[in-house]
């Protein structure tokens, strides 16, 4: 099998893999590799009886993701220390947001950056508290990098910790200024609910919004079956809840996301066997197959296959994220500094 | 991929693919005798970044399971070095059964030393010489230190000999045993050395840390203890993935440094070097 197939199969039914001979073993390691799903995949197939070499490769996936989760908490409780006097709602973001609420999309999940959605007007505030007195700094010294990212972007430009050498992406809303969806951020924020400790989460139709938007309104669809699964993941979470369909059905219509949520239920019920509601999920589009050509193209040596299609999807993102004009200028300027 | 080659160096296997045959079959020279894995724990890529690329003035990307983002491309005539750099890469960014030390190991015994310092200071000249005297080589470039046990697991893959260090061999080994000597790469010249069979035959046995030594080139004679916390701060510098590895690499670490004697060691020419670890080990290692 030449596509990413083999690791979904792997992933929604583990004792398939019972049949994979070393050659399997191996392209199944590398896809799962090259589409950070090392750690869920081990999770899945923690139990069963596998090669002796394979045994071994989860065991350390495992290890590294549980290391990974600690360390997200841990960057996100340095982040409340210092934010927490400001008085401001702090929303956690993606994987540490799914790990801190000790969700099944966080077990095994390869957590990078930390997220965090906070106030538009709060914006000031939380970057001059996270520079000045939580250590945290620019990657980026680039004028026009800086200017863009303030003008027009959903964040702050990345900040980065100078001892810990984590990043940070404070988001103001969830999707490009210039992006033709606005979601309401400000409801969101008024939607989420606080943990323990203080720091937030999402609502549960708004996480699975955010996620949908992250896929398909803002990004190329690169490493899209680690999103795909967040989502799936999150469906089974909350999908028995009372009203959670309804909830989430005019949550996506309040953020301007019915299309992207709809499509992101088509795949996942294509790819992963997600029970979805079909009236959210909606018909079939003439997009979805190749969206799913795009997620799949990955092949056993862990590459990334289909340059053209993977182009085409590139240039579909930026033509999402911003009009016409102003990418015409954006990739010229880009074009130059190269 | 076009080329592919798989071999096993210590408990790690690799599969290697590429868009030329040439790095790979140098590959294969310089490890006659090593095991294939059946399912290798780490893949490494060879490949050119365009297509015209892998004819026209052919440039050599690393790739693999495990990347730094902006890995400069290398020369066709450098393909072996690349596919060297990339296992390194999987080893030290994938690693997370083992805690790495960057350090070079010899074995007499079933108990090893431990060579550490920093890039110059000659763990691997050394190492490779000691194996040709009577101790068991096990790698030039990383220590693999069990987290559990505490043992040391070796890893010897072929050692790269740098500059003035690769006449020390050239007439003394077998010259089936060398590769082809590479000009002007980003470390000078350099040439492989095939370690000796036994290495290669015994490389699934681990050893027991016995002696811990910080060698440094280029000064008289001298041998200086440490204190613990300072070779401590120096091994964690020293290891790639002692931060992924969390509270387990603190553990293994600290354990290290208290039971391994430790000593740094100046000399100023081999022969020196050879001398001083066969006194230290004669007085220390138990």
């Amino acid at each position: 099998m030449s596509d990413a197939r083999l690791l979904i199969r792997a992933l929604t039914d583990p004792a398939s893999t019972a049949v994979l001979d070393a050659d399997g073993w191996t392209a199944l390691i590398a896809m799962a590799r090259g589409e950070m799903l090392m750690g869920s995949l081990a999770h899945r197939l923690d139990g069963l009886a596998l090669p002796e070499t394979a045994a071994r490769l989860c065991a350390d996936a495992l290890r590294s993701a549980d290391h990974g989760r600690r360390q997200a908490l841990w960057e996100a409780e340095m982040t409340r220390r210092v934010l927490s006097p400001l008085g401001e709602p702090v929303v956690l973001l993606k994987g540490t947001a799914y790990v801190a609420a000790g969700l099944s999309a966080g077990v095994g999940r390869s957590i990078g950056d930390l997220d965090i959605l906070v106030r538009r007007d709060a914006l000031d505030a939380v970057e001059r508290a996270l520079i000045d007195q939580g250590g945290w700094e620019w990657v980026k010294e680039d004028e026009y990098d800086d200017a863009y990212y303030r003008d027009h972007m959903h964040e702050l430009p990345p900040l980065i910790h100078k001892d810990r050498d984590r990043m940070i992406d404070v988001h103001h809303t969830v999707l490009p200024l210039t992006a033709k969806p606005t979601p309401d951020a400000e409801s969101m924020i008024a939607e989420s609910a606080a943990l323990e400790d203080g720091l937030r989460i999402l609502s549960p139709p708004d996480m699975i919004c955010h996620a949908a938007a992250h896929l398909f309104a803002d990004g190329d669809l690169a490493g899209g079956l680690r999103n795909l699964w967040d989502i799936d993941r999150l469906c089974r979470d909350f999908g028995g809840r009372d009203g959670f369909w309804t909830a989430l059905g005019e949550r996506a219509d309040r953020h301007q996301l019915a299309g992207p949520v709809a499509r992101a239920l088509r795949l996942a019920e294509t790819l992963y066997d997600t029970p979805v509601d079909g009236d959210i999920a909606g018909r079939g589009r003439a997009g979805d197959t190749l969206c799913v050509r795009r997620l799949l193209a990955r092949d056993g040596w862990g590459r990334e296959a289909h340059k053209g299609l993977r182009l085409a999807f590139y240039i579909r993102s930026h033509w999402l994220r911003m009009p016409p004009v102003m990418l015409a200028k954006h990739l010229w300027t880009k074009w130059r500094k190269d | 991929m076009r080329h592919e080659f798989r071999v096993t160096v210590g408990p790690t296997g690799f599969r290697i693919g590429s868009d030329w045959k040439q790095p790979l079959d140098r590959l294969a020279a310089l490890y006659r005798g090593y095991p294939a894995p059946e399912i290798p724990d780490f893949t490494v890529r060879l490949f050119a970044r365009r297509h015209w690329r892998r004819i026209v003035r052919p440039s050599v990307t690393i790739g693999g399971d495990y990347m730094l983002p902006d890995a400069a491309p290398l020369s066709l005539a450098h393909g072996l070095l690349g596919a060297e750099m990339g296992m390194n890469l999987q080893m030290a960014l994938g690693q997370r059964r083992y805690l790495l030390l960057h350090a070079s190991a010899v074995e007499r015994d079933g108990k090893a030393v431990l060579m550490t310092g920093e890039s110059g200071a000659g763990k691997s000249t050394l190492s490779a010489l000691l194996g040709e005297r009577g101790w068991r080589f096990m790698g030039d470039e990383f220590a693999l230190i069990d987290l559990e046990t505490g043992a040391l697991h070796a890893f010897p893959r072929p050692v790269s000999l740098k500059n003035e260090a690769i006449g020390l061999f050239e007439s003394d080994v077998e010259p089936c045993r060398l590769g082809p000597r590479m000009c002007d790469t980003p470390k000078g010249d350099i040439r492989h050395l095939r370690p000796p069979d036994d290495a290669v035959e015994r490389m699934a046995v681990p050893a027991k840390p016995a002696l811990l030594l910080f060698p440094r080139f280029g000064h008289a004679p001298d041998v200086r203890d440490i204190g613990e916390a300072e070779v401590f701060v120096r091994l964690t510098q020293a290891s790639t993935n002692y931060v992924a590895l969390g509270e387990a690499a603190f553990h293994a670490l600290s354990t290290l440094v208290q039971t391994v004697p430790t000593r740094a060691i100046d000399y100023p020419d081999t022969q020196s070097a050879i001398d001083t670890v066969e006194r230290l080990w004669a007085e220390l290692a138990e």
